[in-house]
């Protein structure tokens, strides 16, 4: 069946005019620089965003290649050359162990607020602060680790930068596992537990299952953000030139830290190296997101 | 297993086969497993179900039957404590399972899950593989080896094994409607437990699949007690032994509560009940 | 455990309290530590942060708020800290990234749930989510090595047009760098836009059917139905997302510090540079000792009560609009 639209013809005689010339030009005018306006807002947001991957791509194209990802950073801004590996390496450290913390911790906490304290007072206000932890600024999650970690352990490593790490992903992934986990049927539970299952079993083994493609990939969203914080990493990691694969022993450092350090100097060369950390960031980042975005499309084609 | 060609002829054939079993008479002779003694069911302050008493018999059918709103699937769920998840339901009286109250303090819900198992209205198998949702309950109950075997012959008694034994391992989501029912059913049996409750089994299914699942009901009794609950009455007078009538009455507040009517050898409550109100019920949509 | 049936030893089983029963009490007390967590970190962050910022607190009283001098290293007498100019930083930005993203994200909001083809949405939905995925640093980077050289031109010329217009031509006055107020608050509204649609859009998609169905059937254009039934029922939800992009921008930290120019400085130009609460702390703590540490700490504290005071109130009012036009209670 197709839907066309009504038909624009002017009725021959005596009958209402149908056609938009009925309506009054004034009306009709605001809905034309409304629609316009609207259009205009997309385009808006379009703009800044085809620029910015645009000037990643160009800027951080040209200084890509294999020796940009493996070698040392120079620990002279002006000098030329060099790479970013041990950013690279402190980066997907860093955020991979925030993500072991955050997430199984996160999926805890989401089940439960989705299977044991739904609206009960206490659940609502975690929900509430979980909501407002996501707004807190990440340089005051760097301040907290950096007083309550750093100090207490007196140095600056890397695991201090998955800390924070995780601190600002742990929101993020309670409320999204939790709006998975509300989507689950209830049917599947009831026929879990009249096979007299537990409530845990059933809980771990018929509920986490169902809505595993869906936690994986709003966690894939968490960590994709978290790859890209900068202010705690600045904090509480400290810098090193060569890559340190000991999250525990010693200063780290990560991509954004560099873009952030590079970005301000006056010099060609560190801009350089910041444009290409930026690039690498970027193809980083948006891994994960094309990941998550995957592994929801191919759940939701499963389920129905 | 059974043709096709023979099921679909069997509905037509077979009113009220079952019935020859209990033309003993001894409806009331104590071979019941279960028994509903004095039970209310209360939602808040709503009195949904009022004062119902009634055996269940050792591998029989036991059918429920009434108007919507009467009450049937809510003594049916206090029959394995599934109502204890729905917030504010309260069960009084006795549910008696071998003579001990299901609701007494010391019980404990999951046990008697396991001995008095479900399927439910909607086909619900789980999003796993058909030998995972029958393995489950095994598993879940710390069944160790001889998984295979147990699958394998929960799959044989629900009637499935011939259609599925060559994709065990695909999602129990791309069986039809009717198959995925059956495997509901070998789910729960698969953990063998003595009573199986059924809550309107057949009402999301066509006539072929419901067909299905009334033979194997029948066959089913050889080593359960099935109790079911059917807004079909054609369907209580195929597959059951007995049937209790339920129907919500209004009190003297306007309230409506499920109250049961009748119970009887179900040849008997649909030929010649002994109440005026189920006979009007049976009469008005059964002729 | 072995399955029998029918089992003779019925009776005594369901009596058992079997093997499971801890494991249902200690996985929910489990389930509730980890939900526990997240009070636990925020009230941890109360007391530590407040803890160490004591000595900045004690040496300046209420003058940490009100003084606009921070001098960690005073040639003569005491260090002063003042938080003034940061907290007129980080205001002007913030309100300059709402200026601009609102009025944008409330339009691709519209267009996404009441305009857009069906062919569009998709793409629309993607630029926004990319727009989110994109880090902050990264727009900083681009804001300080692009943005900013590509927009004095821009300021030099507003200035010239509209520098003699009074009120108006102390907003804009003498251009120096690209690294201005303005710039920060550019720069922030894209990052805001995601957050602030997202919302918006997902109250406009609580705005019932039958609604803008009576809308339309009245005879009303496209737009006359937006006014007359989505935007008045989502008017809550709104300002509950242009909340939470507030708090957005008022913590963030990387991009302005790029792109905000660093001066401590009061002043209505918003083509001179400045600097906000979260940039001093990014761009000091490094070289802070002693009280400096806790001055800027201190900074930190102020950040999180006044995020965490906007986060709230815009969640709750998020939650009472949504809650509302389901019908359902709070």
């Amino acid at each position: 069946m197709t839907l066309t639209a009504p038909p624009t013809f002017r009725p021959a005689g005596g009958g209402p005019d149908l056609t938009r010339a009925a309506l009054s030009g004034r009306r009709r005018l605001t809905n034309h620089l409304a629609t316009a306006a609207i259009w205009a807002a997309v385009l808006l947001a379009v703009v800044p965003l085809a620029l910015v991957t645009y000037t990643v791509i160009t800027r951080g194209g040209g200084v890509m290649s294999l020796s940009f990802l493996t070698e040392d950073i120079p620990n002279s801004y002006r000098r030329d050359g060099g790479g970013m590996a041990p950013a690279i390496v402190g980066t997907l450290l860093i955020t991979g162990t925030a993500a072991l913390m955050a997430i199984p911790l996160g999926v805890f906490g989401a089940i439960y607020l989705n299977e044991y304290g739904k609206q009960r007072p206490l659940a609502r206000l975690i929900r509430l602060m979980a909501d407002v932890m996501t707004g807190v600024p990440s340089i005051v999650m760097g301040l907290f680790v950096y007083l309550s970690w750093v100090l207490l352990v007196g140095a600056q490593t890397g695991f201090a930068g998955a800390l924070a790490l995780a601190c600002l992903m742990l929101p993020v992934v309670i409320r999204s596992s939790e709006e998975m986990l509300r989507l689950v049927p209830e049917e599947l539970r009831q026929a879990s537990m009249a096979l007299g299952a537990r409530k845990w079993q059933t809980t771990l083994t018929v509920v986490l299952p169902a809505a595993i493609s869906g936690i994986t990939s709003g966690s894939l969203l968490a960590v994709a953000r978290a790859a890209g914080e900068t202010a705690p990493i600045i904090i509480v990691t400290g810098i090193v030139f060569s890559p340190n694969w000991n999250l525990f022993d010693g200063s780290n450092t990560a991509l954004p830290a560099q873009i952030f350090r590079n970005a301000s100097q006056p010099f060609d060369a560190a801009q350089d190296r910041a444009w290409g950390a930026a690039l690498t960031l970027i193809v980083i980042v948006l891994g994960c997101t094309v990941l998550a975005r995957l592994i929801s499309r191919r759940f939701a084609t499963k389920e129905r | 297993m059974v043709s096709d060609t023979h099921l679909i002829t069997r509905p037509s054939v077979t009113v009220h086969a079952p019935a020859a079993v209990t033309t003993s008479g001894a409806a009331f002779a104590d071979t019941s497993v279960m028994r509903l003694r004095d039970v209310s069911v209360h939602y808040g302050n709503y009195e949904a179900v009022r004062r119902t008493s009634m055996p269940i018999q050792r591998n029989q059918v036991t059918a429920m039957i009434g108007p919507s709103g009467c009450g049937k699937s809510t003594v049916l769920r206090t029959l394995n404590r599934m109502n204890d998840s729905i917030p504010g339901a309260r069960v009084s009286g006795d549910v008696l399972f071998h003579g001990q109250d299901l609701y007494a303090r010391h019980v404990d819900p999951t046990q008697v899950r396991r001995r008095i198992g479900m399927v439910f209205q909607k086909p619900n198998p789980f999003p796993k593989s058909i030998y995972d949702n029958v393995a489950y309950g095994l598993r879940i109950n710390g069944v160790k080896g001889r998984l295979d075997e147990h699958v394998e012959a929960a799959l044989t008694q629900a009637a499935l094994w011939d259609e599925v034994k060559d994709k065990l391992r695909t999602s129990a989501l791309a069986l039809s409607g009717g198959q995925q029912q059956r495997l509901c059913i070998a789910r729960t049996i698969a953990v063998k437990p003595e009573v199986i409750l059924m809550d309107e089994p057949c009402s999301a299914l066509d006539p072929i699949a419901t067909a299905k699942i009334e033979e194997l009901i029948f066959e089913l009794t050889h080593d359960y007690t099935i109790v079911i609950v059917t807004h079909n009455m054609q369907q209580a007078a195929r597959v059951s032994h007995h049937t209790a009538f339920f129907t919500a009455e209004v009190d003297e507040r306007q309230e409506r509560h499920g109250r049961l009517v009748e119970f009887s050898p179900t040849d008997q409550l649909f030929t010649n009940p002994a109440d005026k109100r189920t006979e009007d019920y049976i009469t008005g949509r059964f002729g | 455990m072995t399955l029998t049936n029918p089992s003779p030893a019925a009776e005594v089983a369901v009596r058992r309290r079997g093997h499971g029963a801890l494991g249902d009490r200690v996985f929910s007390w489990w389930t509730l530590g980890t939900g526990l967590l997240v009070l636990a970190i925020l009230g941890l962050i109360l007391v530590t942060t407040v803890r160490e910022a004591w000595p900045a607190f004690d040496a300046m009283g209420p003058r940490f708020v009100t003084e606009r001098v921070w001098d960690p290293n005073p040639a003569t007498g005491d260090a002063i800290f003042g938080a003034l100019s940061f907290a007129y930083g980080t205001a002007v930005s913030s309100l300059i990234a709402l200026l601009f993203a609102v009025p944008v994200s409330v339009g691709i909001a519209l267009f996404l749930t009441e305009l857009a083809p069906r062919r569009l949405r998709g793409p629309a939905v993607t630029v926004i989510d990319l727009l989110a995925a994109v880090p902050s640093v990264v727009f900083g980077l681009w804001g300080i090595l692009v943005v900013a050289p590509a927009l004095v031109p821009v300021y030099q010329w507003t200035h010239d047009v509209f520098g003699g217009v009074p009120l108006l031509g102390r907003l804009v006055g003498p251009v120096g760098s690209g690294r201005t107020f303005m710039t920060a608050g550019l720069i922030l509204a894209i990052m805001i836009t995601p957050i602030i649609t997202s919302i918006t859009r997902e109250v406009f998609g609580t705005v019932p059917r039958a609604d803008k169905d009576a809308a339309l059937a009245l005879g009303a254009t496209r737009w006359e139905m937006i006014r007359g039934a989505v935007l008045p029922h989502s008017f809550g939800g709104i300002v509950g997302a242009v909340m939470l992009g507030l708090g957005r921008a008022m913590g963030e930290t990387i991009a302005v510090a790029l792109v905000i120019g660093g001066a401590t400085n009061i002043t209505a130009n918003l083509f001179a540079p400045g600097n906000s609460m979260a940039a001093v702390i990014v761009q000091q703590f490094g070289e802070s000792t002693g009280t400096f540490t806790a001055a800027l700490i201190g900074l930190g504290v102020v950040l999180f009560a006044m995020t965490v005071l906007i986060n709230v109130f815009a969640r709750v009012v998020v939650r009472r609009a949504e809650a509302r036009m389901k019908g359902g209670v709070a």
